[in-house]
């Protein structure tokens, strides 16, 4: 009986969401009075990081041959990992690696998955974690009925801080088989911070007029060091790129700050927003249905209220740093 | 080119979301029903695009009760020539698929699509499990996908960027935004669907893995703060010291 977690890399390093993971897998095994292994798979120089998290024992898959993505050969070396170490509890983050090889592991394992967790487990009867459904609007919790139990936890659920500790790093590179997806070409964002994964985002909508008024919006981002999203209307008409949209049918995301600039706040937009820890919202129209929504709210006009934030918010970075 | 879209049901996207039975159930009552949109935006669209691009068939498949059967027809209504029907109310995302690969392994579909979540349970997982199942390859949040003779070319959204995959057929590709344009059944289309066949085919009875213990609504926003907009700047300050976010 162990837990394991799949940590994720990017650019051959430990993912933040990774971080998180291993701490949620780790209080686990606390709780249940075991221990936790990871897995790394591909190029990674810094995995006995992961021991601060709580992890005992890393089992880092360092051919090169596992450097290109393809979930269903991560999928067997999960498995490989899972019979490794006798692990009954496997968790993964519920972002776009998790989502492609947790699914996968559940299905080789037959084992039970509840897909973006947004707490610990419940074992006072049974064993039954809660996640959001209906794109936000509620929750379920799910009860696990098999022996083996597969969670992909939502990041920025749970604490993240370290524990202390150590971890011995093993080399795991067991025979899985080939890759049958050819990556022929990878391109980056040009953002640096990817949606999903920021705590702080600034959002605008139709109420900007164009997408030659963004220039503010994305000066206040960075002021905040925050990410850039928008509103549906405004990515279908190119004003923003697509990955920007956020809500129902686009990223679904739960920052800790969430600034809407110019939103009316329909229903389809706050299924993918409503979850952010602080909600702050700016129109010019009083009775914009975002506002009941809102922690904050200010009623004026975007192009005048927008320049008098970013003020404040340079003051305040030069009066703290 | 043989051409699998899976389709789920959702709630529309304006239903109000309750629930009934000590909150154990999805309350339905006054809820309209809509083809998950990702299924039908981008899966069930772009396999049309392809079929009339390279010829052959689209048959779309659900797995569910006979009231399943007005969205089915709309699938059918917008272009899919034949439906099928797995005549069972799935649990969970794992009875689904193996009810799927059970009726698919046999059919030799070259392009199985579907959207990459529904709208109600969010999961993301469909896919994932129909590929392991089948043995077959898989291209997850796929925002565009050509097919050249034995080979499909997909963009697929990665942590912080774009993927470029190559792939052979038959493959597993769950539709993100950006791969078709939505189309809207026209009275032709709603018309011969109500001929197309939609075949029901019984459930092999294949085991869920988890349940849904209960629902909970999420807490009550307070009310809001507001801040006059002539000194929105003390905005921040809220957000450092009371809020704690900055
Ligand atoms: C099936 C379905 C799925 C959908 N999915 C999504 C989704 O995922 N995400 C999404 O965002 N939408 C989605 N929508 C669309 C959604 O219903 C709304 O139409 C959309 O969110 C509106 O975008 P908006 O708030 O930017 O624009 P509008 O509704 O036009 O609102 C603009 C706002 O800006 C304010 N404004 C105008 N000028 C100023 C100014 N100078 N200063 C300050 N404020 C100003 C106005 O008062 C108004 O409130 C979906 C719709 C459907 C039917």
């Amino acid at each position: 009986m162990s837990i394991l977690i799949y940590a994720n890399t990017a650019n051959g390093k430990i993912h933040k969401s990774a971080l998180e993971a291993v701490a949620y897998g780790s209080k686990i095994a606390k709780d249940m009075g075991t221990n936790t292994t990871a897995i790394v798979v591909g190029a990674c120089d810094d995995a006995d990081t992961l021991g601060e998290f709580g992890a005992t024992k890393v089992l880092h898959a360092n051919d090169t041959k596992f450097n290109s993505f393809d979930p269903s050969v991560y999928a067997k070396l999960v498995t490989a990992a899972v019979e490794a170490e006798g692990a009954d509890i496997i968790i993964f983050s519920h972002d776009y690696t998790g989502k492609s090889i947790a699914p996968r592991v559940s299905a080789r394992l037959d084992a039970g998955l509840v897909s973006g967790a947004v707490d610990y487990p419940n074992t006072n009867n049974g064993f039954t974690i809660r996640k959001a459904v209906f794109s936000g609007k509620a929750f379920a919790n799910i009860s696990i009925t098999t022996d083996k139990k597969v969670i992909s936890l939502l990041p920025n659920s749970v604490d993240k801080s370290p524990v202390g500790g150590s971890a011995s790093v093993e080399t795991f590179n067991p025979e899985v088989g080939a890759s049958t997806v050819m990556v022929k070409e990878v391109v980056k964002e040009s953002t640096d911070l990817p949606l999903t994964e920021a705590e702080k985002v600034v959002s605008a909508g139709r109420g900007l007029k164009g997408p030659e008024n963004w220039e503010m919006v994305e000066d206040l981002a960075k002021a905040l060091g925050a990410a850039t999203a928008c509103s549906r209307p405004v990515s279908d008409m190119d004003w923003r790129p697509h990955h920007e949209h956020v809500g129902q049918t686009g990223v679904a995301i739960r920052p800790n700050l969430y600034i809407a600039i110019g939103i009316s706040g329909a229903i389809q937009h706050l299924a993918g927003v409503n979850q952010s820890k602080t909600i702050v919202v700016i129109n010019n129209d009083p009775e914009a249905p975002f506002f009941k929504s809102a922690n904050y709210g200010i009623v004026g006009d975007a192009f005048e209220v927008v320049p008098k934030l970013l003020e404040a918010a340079k003051a305040f970075n030069a009066a703290n740093h | 080119m043989k051409i699998l879209v899976c389709i789920s049901k959702a709630p529309d996207t304006t239903a109000k979301i309750a629930f009934t039975n000590n909150n154990t159930e999805f309350d339905t009552n006054g809820v309209q029903f809509i083809v998950n949109p990702y299924d039908e935006w981008y899966a069930l669209v772009r396999g049309l695009e392809l079929k009339e691009q390279l010829g052959g068939s689209v048959t779309v498949l659900n797995v569910g009760t006979a009231e399943n059967d007005p969205i089915i027809r709309k699938a059918l209504a917008i272009g899919a020539d034949e439906a099928v029907r797995i005549d069972v109310n799935p649990t969970d995302a794992l009875q689904a698929s193996k009810e799927i690969t059970a009726y698919a392994k046999s059919e030799g579909f070259d392009i199985i699509l579907l959207g990459k979540e529904t709208i109600d349970y969010n999961g993301s997982q469909m896919g994932a499990m129909i590929s392991e199942l089948m043995d077959l390859p898989y291209v997850s949040l796929a925002t565009k996908l050509d097919v050249n003779g034995n080979t499909a070319t997909v963009s697929r959204d990665i942590q912080g960027g774009t993927e470029i995959v190559e792939v052979s057929t038959p493959v597993v590709i769950s539709a993100a935004k950006g791969m078709a344009e939505a189309r809207i059944p026209n009275m032709r289309g709603i018309m011969a669907a109500r001929t197309k066949p939609l075949n029901v085919v019984a459930a092999t009875g294949a085991a869920a893995a988890t349940t849904i213990s209960n629902y909970e609504l999420p807490p009550a926003k307070g009310d809001c703060h507001y801040i006059d907009a002539e000194n929105a700047g003390e905005l921040i300050e809220l957000l450092h010291n009371e809020a704690k976010v900055i």
